[in-house]
């Protein structure tokens, strides 16, 4: 049997963390791109697309973020691809973090005082000019904490990936594990790079959440 | 796309689905209780404990927080053997969800007492009742009935994040759903009923919640 | 020997030195109002008294208990002294007989049918009696009050320090706590109470101790105090009003 230095475990998993962080990004970022669509059906004028909106959400945010990966990964299998791992994974992760990120900023949007809507009404603006002049401008800013935030439940999320056998850190450990037969030592590494990737984030999101209180407290 | 559904089997595998509904169903309730539990005393360490078990605490809470529940459902079940202490499949899975829980709860109840107004802690004291008895008797309700909503959507959080113990072999909804498919290669029905079934757990126990919330706290209005 | 012996007692926060030395003896039944300024040291002065705040300096005990920073001596002393706050403080999840029985049950386990009784008592006193099963969020700002008032004299207390009372308090409602308090006084209850409410001071106290930037200024009956102040700050503080 091969003898694993400490150091052989850590740079097979540091290797591995790399798509661990690509995914996450392409999450976040299509997530985003979704959630915005997500966030302007959820607050449009028209009773349908608010619901559709609505039980989008619910949908996903309903149901475990394992069994998205199965459907999406078995799923895409119906139409007669051979769906790779990773194409699953972010189809998957992208819906996912879309719903969340959608009702965060419908929150963020909704507390916008009502006086601005009607502000901005008389002064004759459009709809859309509203949003883009007056409501998103302040929603932003109250959006920022919770929307840095989440970005850890993705980084999480990305984890369940390797059920599907995309190949990202927490595979690596498993295989790893199989390998050196020294789960805790691995499983302990592996948790300490997620912290490393996660808590620079939730302490900048708790960070900026209180800023933010601070700032509106001398308001 | 040319797929017939089939949802025959149904019939035939309803034990292996009950069986994991009775599963997921006991880890999120042995889950929520010990994890709530372990979250007020935790979140009474940070708020008012004594200063030496802060940082302990903190650094529990922040560990937790900020690494995946599957990696610490592996360390619980495969680590931790390795320190000589065996564990079922399902006493693993009810640890991790139980530390799981135990930290975000904490965090969510000690915003709870943090929002208490300071005369409920003076009334308490010039009651002459110690700092843990108007804790225990004056603080813990209502600050628990004022964040009772977040509570109830963690608990549901990681009732779905349960999923994931069906990677260690332990016999939940997502585990018979697995069976399932390797029997009838049917993967996506499976998986289609498994999330309805998880759908609908989620809108229950939203519901026995807001229930059990209308239980502990029988006034409505909380400041 | 007095009841409340307080004797030097400095507080600071930081570096502002809110009570500069106060000395101050209650003898039992003595009925004490606190004027002065906003900003003088009168409620620093009774949350001192309660333990609330710790003394950075001098002592302070009550029928012979030290207040220290410690809990069995503050348990011991708050026994003896009760507190109404100025936001009256009851509990929300408790009904208005769960408040008044539960230090009872909790600090001095009495049972549980006998702390009944004695909150009944207790209420009845208060004219509360039929509210028992009421929340407080039900009963109006001096029922309220009143309730806070129930809930200190079930702990039997030797003396009750009671801070603005009245202050949060529509006027029409201040009447009927202070009627319960006047009623305290006629009993015999040691009151100290910072108050606003010159008739009521010059009517029920027996004293009256006016307060300037952290130290008393005058003491002394209110028919003394009243009609003829010594200090050009307590003139003008009466003055203003
Ligand atoms: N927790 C605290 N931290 C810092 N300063 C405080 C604190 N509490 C009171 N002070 C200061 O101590 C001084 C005395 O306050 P105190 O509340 O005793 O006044 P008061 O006589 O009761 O006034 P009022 O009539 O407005 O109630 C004030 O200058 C106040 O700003
Ligand atoms: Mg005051």
């Amino acid at each position: 049997m091969i003898e694993f230095t400490l150091w052989d475990i850590l740079r097979n998993l540091l290797l591995a963390t790399r798509w661990t962080v690509v995914l996450s990004l392409v999450s976040f970022l299509g997530g985003g791109i979704v959630g915005l669509a997500l966030l302007f059906l959820r607050i449009s004028k028209r009773k349908s697309l608010r619901s559709l909106a609505k039980y989008y959400i619910e949908l996903f945010q309903g149901t475990p973020l394992l069994m998205q990966l199965f459907i999406a990964f078995f799923g895409l299998g119906l139409f007669g691809i051979d769906v790779p791992a990773w194409l699953a994974a972010g189809l998957a992760l992208v819906l996912w973090t879309a719903a969340f990120l959608g009702e965060i900023w419908r929150g963020c949007v909704e507390a916008v005082a009502k006086g601005q809507w009607e502000a901005s009404a008389s002064l004759g603006m459009g709809w859309l000019q509203q949003m883009r002049y007056v409501i998103l401008p302040q929603a932003m800013k109250v959006a920022v904490p919770p929307t840095v935030g989440f970005s850890v439940q993705v980084i999480k999320g990305t984890a369940l990936t390797s059920i599907i056998g995309f190949v990202e850190l927490s595979k690596a450990g498993t295989v790893v594990t199989n390998a050196t037969f020294q789960p805790f030592t691995v499983y302990g590494l592996v948790a300490l790079i997620y912290f490393a990737l996660c808590w620079p984030l939730s302490k900048s999101s708790q960070i900026l959440e209180r800023k933010l209180n601070v700032a509106h407290r001398n308001h | 796309m040319n797929y017939h559904f089939e949802f025959g089997w149904l019939l035939e595998y309803y034990p292996q689905i009950g069986k994991g509904i009775g599963i997921t169903a006991e880890l999120i309730a042995v889950g929520a209780v010990a994890g709530i539990s372990l979250g007020i005393c935790c979140a009474w360490v940070r708020a008012l404990g004594p200063a030496w078990l802060k940082p302990v605490v903190a650094a529990y809470v922040e560990l937790i927080r900020n690494t995946p529940f599957l990696i610490q459902l592996f360390f619980v079940f495969f680590g931790l053997p390795s320190l000589g202490l065996q564990l079922s499949e399902l006493q693993a899975a009810n640890i991790a969800m139980i530390v799981n829980l135990g930290a975000y709860s904490c965090e969510i109840i000690r915003a709870g007492i943090q929002a208490t107004p300071r005369g409920q802690f003076e009334a308490g004291a010039s009651l002459a009742m110690t700092r843990f008895e108007t804790f225990r008797h004056v603080i813990l309700v209502p600050s628990l009935q004022r964040i009772w909503p977040a509570l109830s959507s963690q608990v549901v959080i990681v009732m779905l994040g349960s999923a994931v113990v069906s990677q260690i072999a332990a016999e939940d909804l997502t585990f018979a759903a697995n069976f399932i498919q390797s029997r009838t290669f049917r993967a996506f029905e499976a998986y289609i009923v498994s999330t309805i079934i998880y759908l609908a757990l989620a809108i229950l126990l939203r519901q026995a919640l807001a229930i059990i919330g209308g239980f502990i706290f029988p006034r409505r209005t909380a400041r | 020997m007095s009841l409340i012996e307080i004797t030097e007692v400095r507080k600071s926060y930081g570096a502002t030195e809110v009570l500069k030395g106060i000395n101050l003896d209650v003898a039992s039944g003595e009925v004490i109002a606190i004027i002065g300024k906003s900003g003088s040291g009168k409620s620093t002065l009774l949350r001192c008294i309660n333990g609330l705040e710790t003394i950075n300096r001098g002592s302070i005990s009550v029928a012979g208990a030290q207040l220290l920073d410690d809990e069995v001596h503050l348990k011991a002393l708050r026994l003896k002294v009760g507190m109404i706050f100025q936001q009256f403080n009851l509990f929300p999840h408790q009904t208005v007989g769960g408040n008044v029985m539960l230090s009872q049950t909790v600090v001095k386990k009495t049972p549980k049918p006998e702390a009944e009784a004695i909150a009944r008592k207790m209420l009845e006193r208060v004219g509360l009696a039929h509210k028992f099963d009421a929340y407080p969020d039900e009963l109006s700002g001096g029922q309220q009050q009143r309730v806070a008032i129930a809930r200190a004299l079930a702990m039997q207390p030797i003396a009750l320090l009671c801070d603005e009372i009245t202050s949060a308090l529509d006027p029409e409602l201040v009447s009927e706590v202070l009627a319960v308090v006047r009623e305290l006084a006629a009993e015999g209850m040691t009151l100290l109470m910072v108050t606003h409410e010159m008739k009521f001071a010059r009517d029920v106290c027996s004293r009256v101790v006016f307060m300037h930037q952290g130290r008393v200024h005058e003491v002394g009956p209110p028919e003394e105090v009243f009609a003829r102040p010594q200090t050009p700050e307590l003139k003008q503080f009466l003055g203003l009003h």
